[in-house]
């Protein structure tokens, strides 16, 4: 069983590395970022199987690939609190010279980081090519993905889905974040996208819904079904019902935090809501 | 003057489909994608003997684009395959994001390069796509001058590691190059000897190129043929030499003289020998339906336009 007190202390100390790291450079991605935080923690601390070390194919190990990749921020302060580089680099997010670009990449040789992300649409199908590898290499490991909702608005993602399910991609789970906003708006108000699971679903994949995306507990025990439902000749969609800047009451329900850094005061008030409890970097 | 001939003609295509065929035979980490032009390619032999390493993507190229980028993660070698206007301009990004930055070794495999491609039209004629991939940091780029080039480039291109953009096409053009060659990236080719002009040639114009010195030997002018099969990395020395000796150039190539080769040349002689220079490409346009011969008359890329191009750059020496 994992400890909960060990995981949700870490979630609360990667909120203050999201803050710190995107007060300290006045960019980056805070909203996105924090709701995401329990579903980072729980894949890196307890879900995937994964080997010491760091090698870019990524052979007998799970994989992750970030699509949304401008939530950055979580990416890099859950990486390097599970072990994938020191957390003082953390101090680097976005500075001239650093391996923790704005958006990730494998071009300044990063651990952890498989592909570069951030023009979006593009992680599914890379996804599912890393997938289909492993299925040749008799890879019996999951490749798991991270979208955002608004992200599905890319054509992209439509042709990877219908491609998944009919070549029977079923050593996958795609998970979309559901926070319901992007950067002009929420996502009913800027394109409104009907049901998310029922055209999943008509693509032929198993959906299932994590409505407590926010809650450690309801992320481990769904993203457990997931993996349960894989290698069931069906790609696995998680929609993951989030809340975008969780954590940080002023920055929730909102898209007004999507790319935006606190004020020293505001950085003050949230890290007050979220007090130190692994050790800041 | 060393003459060229040829006893067959074939497509450069199946010179790509004979290379991918036999890495099949010899290269188990090879795989290969194709948007449902697997007949256009010429992909059916190794589709047909590695059915399990074969992954065909339907109509949807940027998917095709990121499942070669993931496949990689694994230690595969992607061959995409698809027409070269939608293995460039229509997937720039994916190619830009998941692959070029990304560092990934995805071979793009390009066919129906060029107006050649004939009487489908401009939609499909794509004369940009040589700018567009030389443009993207870490690309390699090829644009091989026939069938046994074709062959031995697709072969030799699985040993480097990095992403690679392989230009053919559909015509029957003649087979000048031996069959046993050994295909070196970023290596010119030196065709002829020549004191007078120096050609700088890439895909199917280098016969046209070869054609042009023949006769321009006739009328007394000794012309040194270069290809040039890639122009990212270019092989600045060999161009640089023969300027040294000859002291002009024509470059030629089945692209819009914008972003190709002549502009790739145009920079070393800039930088390092400033040298009158004249291009044998297309002038910024669109082409159109009409025969591969028709077009490359009508476009001014063939024997002839080489011809007039050298004895207007000799004028300006």
């Amino acid at each position: 069983m994992p400890n909960i007190k060990e995981l949700t202390d870490l979630t609360t100390q990667v909120r203050r590395d999201i803050l710190r790291m995107v007060h300290k450079v006045n960019s980056g991605h805070p909203g996105g970022s924090l709701g995401c935080a329990e579903f980072f923690v729980s894949l890196y601390q307890n879900l995937m199987e994964t080997k010491d070390g760091f090698d870019m194919n990524g052979t007998d190990e799970d994989l992750f690939f970030l699509s949304n990749g401008h939530i950055s921020p979580v990416y890099y302060s859950v990486l390097a609190r599970s072990g994938y580089f020191p957390v003082e680099e953390l101090n680097t997010f976005r500075i001239i010279d650093s391996r923790l670009q704005g958006h990730p990449t494998t071009h300044e040789g990063l651990p952890g980081i498989r592909i570069a992300s951030g023009s979006l649409g593009q992680g599914m199908s890379v996804a599912i090519g890393a997938a289909q590898a492993k299925k040749l290499n008799n890879d019996d490991h999951l490749v798991y993905s991270l979208h955002g909702d608004g992200e599905l608005q890319e054509g992209q993602n439509w042709e990877a889905i219908m491609y998944a399910s009919a070549k029977k991609v079923d050593n996958l789970i795609s998970t979309v974040d559901l926070n319901q906003q992007q950067i002009d708006g929420s996502t009913d108000d800027v394109l409104p996208m009907g049901s998310i699971r029922a055209k999943f679903e008509a693509f032929g994949w198993t959906v299932l819904d994590i409505e407590k995306g926010n809650d450690i507990e309801a992320v481990l025990e769904g993203m457990k079904e997931a993996k349960s439902l894989t290698g069931k000749g069906k790609p696995v969609c998680v929609l993951l019902h989030t809340v975008m800047g969780n954590g940080v009451d002023f920055m929730m329900h909102t898209h007004a935090w999507h790319g935006k850094a606190p004020n020293d005061e505001q950085l003050k008030e949230g890290l007050s809501q979220n007090p130190e409890t692994l050790g800041d970097y | 003057m060393k003459t060229y001939t040829y006893t067959e003609k074939k497509d450069t295509r199946s010179g790509f489909g004979a290379g991918l065929a036999e890495l099949g035979r010899t290269n188990p980490n090879v795989v290969a994608l194709c948007a449902d032009l697997i007949g256009s390619l010429k992909m059916d032999e190794f589709i047909k003997e590695n059915p399990e390493r074969f992954f065909q993507i339907g109509i949807a190229e940027a998917n095709m684009m990121g499942i070669a980028a993931g496949l990689t993660i694994g230690g595969k070698i992607p061959f995409t395959g698809t027409f070269a206007n939608f293995s460039t301009g229509r997937v720039y990004d994916q190619i830009r994001q998941s692959i070029a930055y990304s560092g990934k070794n995805v071979k793009i495999c390009a066919s129906h390069a060029g107006l050649t491609l004939g009487e489908d039209g401009a939609t499909h004629q794509i004369l940009e796509d040589i700018g567009l991939m030389k443009m993207l940091p870490g690309m390699v780029v090829i644009n091989p001058c026939d069938y046994n080039q074709t062959k031995a480039a697709t072969i030799a291109i699985a040993e480097y590691d990095g992403p690679v953009y392989l230009r053919f096409g559909r015509p029957s053009v003649p087979i000048f190059t031996p069959a046993d060659q050994k295909f070196e990236i970023g290596k010119a080719i030196q065709f002829t000897e020549g004191t007078d002009v120096t050609i700088v040639a890439t895909g199917h114009l280098v016969w046209e190129a070869l054609e042009a010195s023949k006769a321009l030997n006739e009328a007394g002018i000794s012309a040194e043929v270069i290809n040039i099969h890639t122009i990212k990395p270019l092989d600045d020395k060999a161009i640089l030499d023969s300027v040294a000796k000859t002291g002009c150039i024509v470059t030629a190539e089945e692209h819009n003289y914008l972003g190709g080769l002549g502009e790739s040349v145009a920079r070393v002689l800039a930088q390092h020998h400033p040298t009158p220079q004249e291009f044998v490409a297309t002038n910024d346009t669109f082409g159109e339906s009409g025969t591969p011969v028709q077009l490359m008359d009508k476009y001014g890329l063939n024997s002839a336009a080489i011809q007039k191009a050298v004895k207007k750059v000799l004028k300006r020496k």
